[in-house]
């Protein structure tokens, strides 16, 4: 591990300036990804700033209904509270299905959508990758692909992004609230990650020394019914082959709206606005439900690799989607 | 003087006597061993497969504040011995492994020591490597023999005529993953040359067997094995990956050695366990089973295709548990190996067992489907009368046995037979079976001292308790040796200063170990009668095993397998093992024994695959969060249970090892439950659910 200084800053406000003014600094939330990354090499700041006790740490409700969660507000408490869990279960579900108590305990809602890919290559400083040194090649590509991206990969990296809260977070329309050196704005969480392109070193729109204060989730009936469905290696503790959230509204067998999207197979959380689109209007039916994924996965690539690459993702991901949409619209149409 | 026929210290399930202080955290560990100024050490690695180092820049590590020194095949010490060459660390530029270690940092820190580590530049010249394992490469070899040291291949009968005139006939090919033991503890030494130069070392070291480790050590540095202690009261775990010294033992007295007076501490991280401490080999296993009708089979033929290590040959001996589990007249089998740049492999929990049951054990499930009987009865039907091969009488054979008492307690007669047809929920059901065995070994040399210390009685052996029981289960055996209550008897082990004992391998340590302290209770009996004076003090070594007779421990394990109908997850709620393992001396800690080793089983079965990126020679996936265990979701209902097994022949004790047996055909009951579930036959390790999704998508889902 190389060594770096360590600032504990009085306020948030001065947590930006630091990092802000040194291309070489870094925030640290919970630091379980940061601090394995710095044992690894993976990171090598020069500065290592503290955001412990500077961030809002509570949930509040604003007028509009929206839920406006402070970003050091701890993984645990975000799925355990009881207005998260009564109107947005796939929120609570999700968090619930990602890492161990131990480690929820510790990570913040600001650092688990800005957690990196968990591809093998990236974690190893002794193998090429772009993300980690842009230029060097990709080494998953024609590598290991079974947890790799099957949307929106490019030649460049393939690798996809393994927070299970984002995906959630994306599928509810939340709204990023930042602070950063040209002061506040507020992203669509949709907007915050990035598809690789040719510049697959950033996963995010944020500036260097931009803040994660808040996410904030507005209100839905939708979303009342609503279901999280990962799909993994294990039965705890793994990361997602695919992932599925998901929210719909049916009324007299047929589907009114849906908020659909994927994790696990793409370099952000995958908003599924097409499959939203074909559901609408849809009969509440398997058939529906395949029709929509069919629709999102036109564009699906498979990443050829090691053990039969990932070609498996595409009807695992059909069939998640179909299972998780029959589920939630309560009956089962075999 | 024999052992009591009915025992009583053995057989009680008493507590592990190691267990307070685990708990409490006060166990001292070989890192945690207090030795004051130690210097810390960080192994740098070679990132190519094969070729030489051409240039080592150690500059700007060595500049780093608290780095003492770098060691490298410049400058460290040229060893006595080299001719193991796993072990022959810095001895030159040549690069046979991706891993290999070229430079060792030491510092004031392992913090320093692990950033000096990662600032040494290492140049090399890159050779072309070759670490893909195929089963038709051209340059397969037979091994002189197979760990430990047995035939290689063996031919009984005409296999390809029975084969050719078998009315029912099974012919596949099965492969195992390469796997990792990855005990929680990793390997760690701490190392002191006090006096320093020719002096006298003391290591101590996670190991599975001081003695051993000090023989090898000795032999490589070239010294006398009084000028060597090796300590070691607890282990975290070894799984066979502590039973042999790797690197990290002989990296730690280098360094230890180039900073006289001071200690030194190695741990390797995780990451290096993969390439640094052994692994079991993938398996390629090519299994053919003939039968009559009626269920007689007539041929059985495995043929097994590994890899080794280029530089140090280690042959898994996967082919053996074919030769004696089912009668059959001709029979064949054979090992080959492909030599790769890929690091060396070693022992894992039931070497040869473990991955040779997983074919013919599958294979067996095939042969009851195609004949139409059931897979327990079909075992029971080809039974042997004395082992195949040796044709000595079995010293107890009671697969039988576990097969019956395991399908009862299981509900097995309710089975219906049919694949596929079962549902609960979203998830098919499935109940597979397959048999266990592990041969009873004994080590040929051990001995044990009593002395009698006040009104108490101390016995000493340098043996191992790796996790297992080993401090609570020899004070059992000597207390009823001895003839005196269990609280009366300390035990002292893993500490040379004791006397030799061998290696905690091929569950060998009760019957070796065990057999020295009942020689030694002998001993000290015949001596000093029944009013032994305080001080008293005798010795005794184990005697050369019984070879009249074939000794085996057998087993039956069955599994229930949920397929999930939309995403093919495959989850094991519940498995359920009985052995026939001789006499068991604790319950308590056997059936931890049988249930971790089946528990390891349903990892193999479901998870663990330590994926080797040929372009590189590399496990891309080393680390916990990449090579998945088992966790505890994973585990659901898990039953060990044993019959009462009297075993004359084993030893004085009449007990058979239990440390490796219940990992043995536990991922065979799975992939069979897994067919019973879904209808597919999962014959590639490990069964996850991209396998099984092609047979769902054809399924209706009513
Ligand atoms: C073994 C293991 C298993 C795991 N399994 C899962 C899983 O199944 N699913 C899942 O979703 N996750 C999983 N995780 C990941 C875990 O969820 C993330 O590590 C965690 O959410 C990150 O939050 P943190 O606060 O600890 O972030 P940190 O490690 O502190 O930071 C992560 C990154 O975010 C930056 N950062 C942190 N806070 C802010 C902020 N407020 N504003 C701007 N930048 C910030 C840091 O600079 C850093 O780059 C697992 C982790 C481990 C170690
Ligand atoms: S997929 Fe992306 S992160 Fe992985 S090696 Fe390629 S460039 Fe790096």
């Amino acid at each position: 591990m190389k060594p770096f200084d360590y600032l504990a800053p009085a306020d948030a406000a001065e947590a930006v300036r630091s990092v802000a003014a040194n291309p070489d600094a870094v925030f640290l939330g919970g630091g379980t990804n940061l601090v394995d990354h710095l044992k690894l090499g993976v990171a090598e700041p020069g500065l290592v700033v503290g955001l412990a006790g500077l961030l809002p740490s509570g949930i509040e409700e604003l007028d509009d209904g929206a839920l406006r969660i402070g970003a050091g507000v701890s993984n645990s408490d975000l799925a355990a509270d009881p207005r998260v869990r009564e109107r947005f279960p796939v929120l609570s579900q999700a968090l619930l299905s990602g890492a161990s108590g131990q480690l929820r305990n510790m990570a913040t809602v600001g650092g688990n959508p800005l957690q990196r890919t968990r591809c093998v290559y990236f974690q190893d400083v002794t193998t090429p990758c772009n993300k980690r040194e842009p230029g060097s090649g990709c080494s998953a590509i024609g590598g290991w692909t079974r947890h790799h991206a099957v949307l929106g990969a490019s030649e460049h990296c393939i690798a996809v992004h393994p927070s299970d809260m984002a995906v959630a977070m994306a599928a509810l329309d939340a709204r990023v609230r930042t602070l950063g050196p040209a002061g506040e704005r507020a992203i669509p969480f949709v907007e915050l990650h990035r598809l690789p392109g040719d510049a697959p070193e950033r996963d995010t729109a944020l500036e260097h020394g931009e803040l994660i204060t808040a996410i904030d989730l507005p209100a839905q009936p939708i979303a009342r019914r609503s279901a999280y469905h990962k799909v993994r290696d294990r039965a705890s503790y793994a990361f997602a082959l695919v992932s599925v959230a998901a929210a719909i509204e049916v009324e007299g067998g047929v589907i009114r709206d849906a908020r659909i999207a994927f994790g696990g197979v793409a370099h952000a959380p995958w908003r599924a606005r097409r499959a939203e689109e074909a559901l609408r209007g849809a009969p509440a039916s398997d058939g529906s439900y395949r029709a929509a994924a069919d629709a999102e996965l036109t564009d699906a690539r498979p990443a050829e690799g090691l053990d039969g690459g990932n070609a498996f993702k595409i009807p695992l991901l059909r069939r998640t989607l179909t299972a998780t949409l029959r589920d939630l619209a309560g009956e089962d149409p075999r | 003087m024999t052992f009591p026929s009915e025992p009583e210290a053995v057989g009680r399930d008493l507590p592990r006597r190691d267990g307070a202080v685990k708990v409490l955290g006060t166990a001292t560990y070989a890192y945690e061993t207090p030795l004051a100024n130690a210097a810390y050490l960080h192994a740098v690695q070679a990132t190519i497969a094969r070729g030489r180092v051409t240039a080592l820049d150690t500059a700007a590590a060595e500049a780093l504040d608290g780095v003492v020194a770098v060691l490298t095949p410049g400058n460290a010490e040229r060893l006595a011995s080299t001719e193991d060459r796993e072990l022959a660390v810095l001895q030159g530029e040549e690069v046979a492994f991706r891993g290999q270690v070229v430079a060792l940092v030491v510092a004031d820190s392992s913090e320093v020591a692990r950033h000096g580590a990662a600032l040494v530049r290492v140049e090399y010249a890159q050779q072309p490597h070759d670490a893909e394992l195929r089963a038709d490469r051209e340059d397969l070899y037979a091994p002189e023999s197979v760990n430990p040291d047995l035939p290689t291949d063996t031919s009984e009968g005409d296999v390809d005529a029975a084969l050719a005139a078998a009315e029912v006939s099974v012919e596949e090919t099965y492969t195992t993953a390469m796997y990792h033991n990855n005990p929680l503890e990793p390997h760690a030494t701490a190392a002191l040359w006090d006096p320093a130069g020719e002096g006298f070392l003391t290591l101590w070291d996670s190991t599975q067997g001081v003695h051993p480790t000090r023989t090898a050590l000795a032999s490589v540095f070239g010294l006398d094995e009084a000028q060597l202690r090796v300590v070691c009261p607890y282990v975290g775990g070894g799984f066979g990956s502590k039973g042999q010294p790797h690197v990290n033992v002989v990296l730690a007295a280098m360094a230890a050695r180039a900073v006289p007076g001071r200690p030194v501490r190695l741990a390797l991280t995780r990451q290096q366990m993969f390439s640094l401490t052994g692994y079991r080999t993938p398996t390629i296993q090519r299994c053919r089973l003939g039968a009559d009708r009626d269920g007689t089979i007539t041929a059985i033929a495995v043929d097994v295709v590994e890899l080794t290590s280029r530089i140090k040959e280690f042959a898994e001996q996967s082919g053996v548990p074919a030769r004696m589990m089912y009668a059959s007249p001709n029979r064949s089998t054979t090992h080959r190996l492909a030599a790769l740049d890929v690091p060396v492999p070693s022992w894992m929990r039931a070497p040869g067992e473990c991955p040779g049951m997983f074919g013919p054990e599958v294979a067996m499930d095939e042969l009851a489907e195609r004949l139409g009987l059931d897979p327990v009865e079909l075992r029971i039907r080809n039974e042997p009368a004395v082992e195949p091969g040796s044709g000595k009488p079995f010293s107890s054979r009671n697969l039988v046995g576990c097969l019956r008492e395991g399908a009862v307690r299981f509900g097995w007669a309710e089975r219906d037979p049919r694949p596929g047809v079962r549902r609960r929920g979203d998830w098919l059901v499935g109940t597979g079976v397959a048999a266990s065995t592990y041969p009873v070994s004994r080590m040929p040399k051990s001995t044990a001292t009593i002395r009698r210390e006040g009104e108490r009685y101390a016995v000493e052996i340098g043996a191992a308790d790796l996790g297992t029981g080993t401090w609570t289960t020899l004070a059992q055996i000597a207390a009823d040796a001895l003839g005196v209550t269990v609280a009366l008897v300390d035990v002292r082990i893993g500490d040379t200063d004791y006397p030799m004992a061998s290696v905690a391998g091929g569950s060998s340590g009760m019957t070796t170990w065990g057999s020295a302290v009942v020689e030694a209770a002998g001993a000290f009996r015949a001596k000093y009668g029944s009013e032994p004076p305080d001080g008293a003090e005798a010795s005794g070594s184990v005697q050369p095993a019984d070879d009249r007779h074939a000794m085996h421990a057998f087993g039956a394990q069955f599994a229930e397998a949920h397929v999930h109908l939309d995403t093919g997850e495959v989850r094991v709620p519940r498995l359920l093992g009985v052995f026939a393992a001789g006499r068991i001396i604790n319950p308590r800690t056997a059936r931890s024994q049988f249930i971790g080793g089946m528990t390891m089983g349903l990892s193999m079965a479901l998870h663990e695959q330590s994926v080797l990126d040929p372009r590189t020679g590399h496990v891309v996936n080393h680390d916990l969060a990449g090579y998945h265990i088992t966790a505890n979701a994973d585990v659901g209902a898990i039953e060990a249970y044993w019959l009462a097994e009297d075993d004359p022949h084993v030893n004085a004790m009449g007990s058979k090892g239990i440390g490796e047996i219940g990992i043995v055909g536990t991922a065979a009951a799975v992939s069979n439950a897994v067919w019973h579930a879904c209808g597919v036959r999962v014959r590639d390790l490990p069964i996850t659910l991209d396998k099984v999704l092609h047979a769902l998508e054809e399924r209706p889902r009513h």
